[in-house]
């Protein structure tokens, strides 16, 4: 007789859900998982992990053509793009397993099939799982916890047809490379893909609504990460609308406005990469007390809903729409669920946002300009890559470092990076404003010699007059 | 023999300071090298360390006594196998071969040379220096520094109790209105004692250690009462037309919800405005009338009280007062008012009427000049036109300050805020 009754229940298996469930069982709770299609969710299947396979393929083809500079003769390299997607797609079945795996070793019970919410009462919600139109279990438990996700919004005019006109789900695996794209949108992942197709050798072009490319990063980095794709020979549109898309047998024609001037395109593809909304359909949300405020259902944080025993964690949960928010979101819910003690609410502004094109950027906390709009009195440093040895030892002289100060406490409010392996240098300032660091710890920290860590340093430096190399 | 702590030099021009905190406790041992106490000039604080090592036999200066010479004896230190006795008379011999101290500065008075006068040591120390580290984020250490603020007042809300950034910001934002930036712990001593209960005859209890809000409450009222002329007066005024107002008004919309205590500080600034000279206060050598009634109102919070102040209340419509006070009353209670919302004020009021108080005669909050307590309505006999009637009554003490208000200048006030709550159409006038 399967077991119907749980402690906690975690409908959804993406970054946020199998976290979740993982940590719930550390905690001593009886959890079970329902997953409706693939343990890892999006992030692992078909988002975060396969795409940054990609970029590494296309990472290595950009320095494989350009091997002369290194001293390295290469002739007759060539993308055997089935091959670029099946090492992509191997490594997401990789680590699909792997959750399962580690689900199975933490005791999850894990489900395979749809959850939906039938009642019950505070302490005991009832849950219903099918899939295929069929029953799989009816389910009771204690807490249940909305992990179900998000997927690509489409617009109208603009909607996906899995041929001609990709959502990131063609886009990661396409049957022949395009010789010309057009992007829609230019948050991180349509600039992932710009980046990937361009480095692959096609025509790229991008078309962003807002006044400048990667809204939500500080406006003089994405100033700066524009100069770069326009010198790598990207279009970019900006304050522009995709407004048609006429259809052929193999290549769209897309009409761009901007302002009153209009514009003709002809693409192989086009990437509609224009936002999510949260997936909170068919989850019998009716009739509870679970608000839902345009496709994100709305929770404090603790990650509670409206409705008492239920709990909503990761994208559908609302922005920031990324898997490292979702498990943390997860773990400090189900922390307090369980009465731990060190059940802490994180603090949003600490954290990091990645974007894995090329050039790399990678921000945490406030921009300069959302600083100086809250009242702060700033203090900026700057530091450009061009000034660090082992960036011009490795061949990328173009990047930028840019931290943001309050004048009075030193406080770091956010700091901002693009350029060469940034993704993994943000984690310093991450830890920085996690423990409320001021700029004296920053400056007293060694930063290895030589390393392209060593421009956080010389960035705190700079904000405060001190900066050596440069 | 015990070894002396002296008084320090924190530079070769300084002649004495203010020996601020107190890190170890009577009984401590220290090595050479620990931190044992604060000093601090108007220029700077330092620490100062232990140079030998032993255990602190006694604290001959108290924490928070200012004007201690350099070279003073502040402490004394038994170094190992030492016996308490050796302790007679090295106090006295210590004091004799001192250089006098500078100012005769209000100097705590267990500094009294008997030794045996081994009295308690002031609350406050005690609850301060718990002997180990204060732990805390770098943001919020500065920022407690820059502030005045002492770590040690601070709960900590961060992992493992350690003292962050909203637990500074809201350290600061519940202190009670401390118009002077002086230390509350540098108090003079009349806040800190408190006469003892008789030896043997006090039954168990719980300490709570005063918290920045509440030693600067003792602080500021009992410089009130001891230094302001207060004189009482009081009327009663019936407020059934003026609770039948305030009915009519939030009837007819949502947006609002006016409560009595709004009616009142309306009434209040618009009497004030008919009777400025009642809007003021004393300087010393004069009187500042103020040309606008700036209204402190006092509001319950937990550990003590706050009183968010309403610019101008003559001046404002009724829906304004109301939702300030209800925006600043929800804010209080979270810790999160800012200075400029609880500084300042030029009248008060208190109203315990919503705890059963018939009437109550209240503190005046220096420098202002008064400040009005609102009692409960209750329903009482009244006579009219001769007859016995019954009619919902509240009574209004105002306490004065005698330097500035004279009787019939408060009496003129009362009188008017009367009218006012009685007839409250007056208040459109």
């Amino acid at each position: 007789m399967a077991e119907t009754s749980f402690d906690v229940i975690v409908v959804g298996g993406g970054p946020g859900g199998y976290v979740t469930a993982i940590r719930a069982a550390q905690l001593g709770l009886k959890t079970a998982l329902v997953e409706r299609e693939h343990l890892g969710g999006i992030c692992l299947n078909w988002g975060c992990i396969p795409t940054k396979a990609l970029l590494r393929t296309s990472e290595i083809y950009h320095y494989v053509t350009h091997a002369e500079q290194f001293g390295i003769k290469v002739e007759g390299a060539s993308v055997d793009l089935a091959a670029v997607v099946k090492r992509s797609r191997k490594i997401a079945a990789q680590l699909n397993g792997g959750v399962g795996h580690l689900l199975k070793k933490n005791k999850v019970t894990v489900f395979d099939g749809a959850g939906k919410l039938v009642g019950g009462s505070a302490g005991a919600r009832r849950l219903k799982v099918e899939k295929d139109g069929k029953a799989v279990a009816d389910l009771v438990a204690k807490h249940i916890v909305l992990a179900t996700g998000a997927r690509a919004r489409s617009l109208p005019g603009l909607e996906p047809d899995g041929k001609l006109v990709w959502t990131y789900k063609e886009a990661m695996v396409p049957e022949t490379k395009p010789n010309s794209m057009l992007v829609v949108g230019s948050g991180a992942i349509g600039m992932e893909f710009a980046s990937f197709y361009k480095d692959l050798g096609a025509e790229v072009t991008v078309v962003e609504v807002m006044d400048r490319i990667l809204p939500v990063e500080d406006a003089e980095i994405a100033a700066f990460a524009h100069g770069q794709f326009e010198k790598q020979g990207m279009t970019i549109h900006t304050g522009a609308q995709v407004t048609r898309l006429d259809r052929a047998a193999n290549s769209v024609t897309a009409t761009i406005e901007a302002g009153d001037k209009s514009s003709e395109i002809t693409v192989d593809r086009v990437i509609l990469a224009v936002g999510i909304v949260g997936n909170v359909d068919d989850l019998g949300l009716e009739g509870t007390k679970v608000k839902v405020e345009r496709s994100h259902i709305e929770v404090d944080h603790w990650a509670q809903t409206g409705e008492q025993g239920i709990y909503a964690i990761g994208d559908v949960a609302g922005p920031p729409w990324l898997a490292h928010k979702a498990s943390h979101e997860g773990v400090v819910c189900i922390e307090k669920i369980a009465g731990f003690d060190g059940a802490h609410p994180f603090e949003t502004r600490n954290i990091p946002g990645c974007t894995y094109c090329r050039p790399q950027i990678a921000s945490v906390g406030m921009t300069e300009d959302s600083a100086k709009r809250q009242g702060h009195k700033v203090k900026v440093g700057r530091f450009p890559f061009i000034g660090n040895g082992k960036a011009i030892a490795l061949g990328e002289p173009e990047g930028l470092i840019k931290t943001v100060f309050d004048e009075k406490t030193g406080e770091l409010l956010g700091a901002h990076m693009v350029g060469a392996e940034v993704t993994e240098l943000i984690q310093g300032y991450v830890v920085a404003r996690t423990l409320e660091t001021t700029e004296h710890e920053l400056m007293n920290t060694i930063f290895p010699h030589p390393t392209l860590s060593e421009m956080m340093h010389e960035s705190v430096l700079d904000a405060y007059g001190k900066v050596i190399h440069f | 023999m015990p070894i002396q702590i002296l008084m320090p030099a924190l530079s070769p021009t300084m002649t004495e300071g203010t020996l601020a905190k107190w890190l170890v406790n009577e009984g401590d041992d220290v090595n050479a090298g620990d931190v044992i106490a604060e000093i601090e000039t108007d220029k700077a604080t330092m620490e100062i360390e232990a140079v030998e090592e032993g255990k602190i036999a006694k604290i001959v200066v108290q924490e928070g006594t200012e004007g201690v010479a350099v070279n003073a004896l502040i402490a004394l230190l038994l170094e190992d196998g030492e016996a308490a006795g050796a302790l007679e008379g090295a106090v006295d011999t210590a004091l004799a071969s001192a250089p006098p101290p500078a100012a005769a500065a209000p100097v705590a008075p267990v500094a009294a040379p008997a030794p045996a006068a081994a009295q308690e040591v002031a609350p406050a120390l005690a609850a301060a220096s718990s002997g180990g580290r204060i732990f805390a984020s770098p943001l919020a250490r500065r920022m407690a520094q820059q502030a005045g603020l002492g770590l040690t007042d601070v709960t900590g809300s961060g992992p493992n109790g350690r003292i962050v950034k909203r637990d500074i910001e809201s350290a600061l934002t519940s202190g009670a209105p401390a118009a002077v930036a002086a230390e509350p712990l540098a108090a003079p001593a009349t806040a800190a004692t408190s006469t003892p209960m008789p030896e043997g005859l006090e039954p168990a209890f719980d300490f709570e250690p005063a918290n920045s809000m509440r030693k600067v409450i003792a602080q500021r009222l009992t410089e009130s009462k001891q230094t302001v002329p207060h004189f009482y007066l009081t009327v009663d005024c019936e407020i059934d037309t003026l609770l039948a107002l305030r009915k009519d008004l939030n009837f007819r919309s949502d947006d609002y919800k006016i409560s009595v205590n709004d009616l009142i500080i309306k009434a209040c600034g618009v009497a004030l405005r008919r009777v400025p000279a009642a809007n003021a206060s004393w300087t010393g050598d004069g009187i500042k009338r103020y040309h606008q009634a700036d209204i402190s109102v006092a509001v319950a919070i937990e550990g003590g009280l706050i009183t968010p102040v309403i610019r101008d209340a003559g001046g404002k419509g009724l829906e304004t007062i109301s939702s300030e006070m209800r925006d600043m009353a929800t804010r209080a209670r979270d810790g999160k008012l800012l200075p400029e919302e609880y500084q300042g004020g030029t009248f008060s009021i208190s109203n315990l009427g919503m705890f059963g108080i018939k009437q109550f005669d209240a503190v005046i909050n220096p420098p202002q000049g008064a400040i009005m307590a609102v009692g409960a309505g209750e329903q009482r006999p009244v006579v009219r036109n001769g007859a016995l009637a019954v009619a919902t009554v509240m009574s209004v003490t105002m306490s004065v300050d005698h330097r500035v208000v004279d009787g019939a200048i408060g009496a003129e006030l009362l009188a008017a805020f009367k009218t006012l709550v009685e007839d409250p159409m007056t208040m459109l006038l």
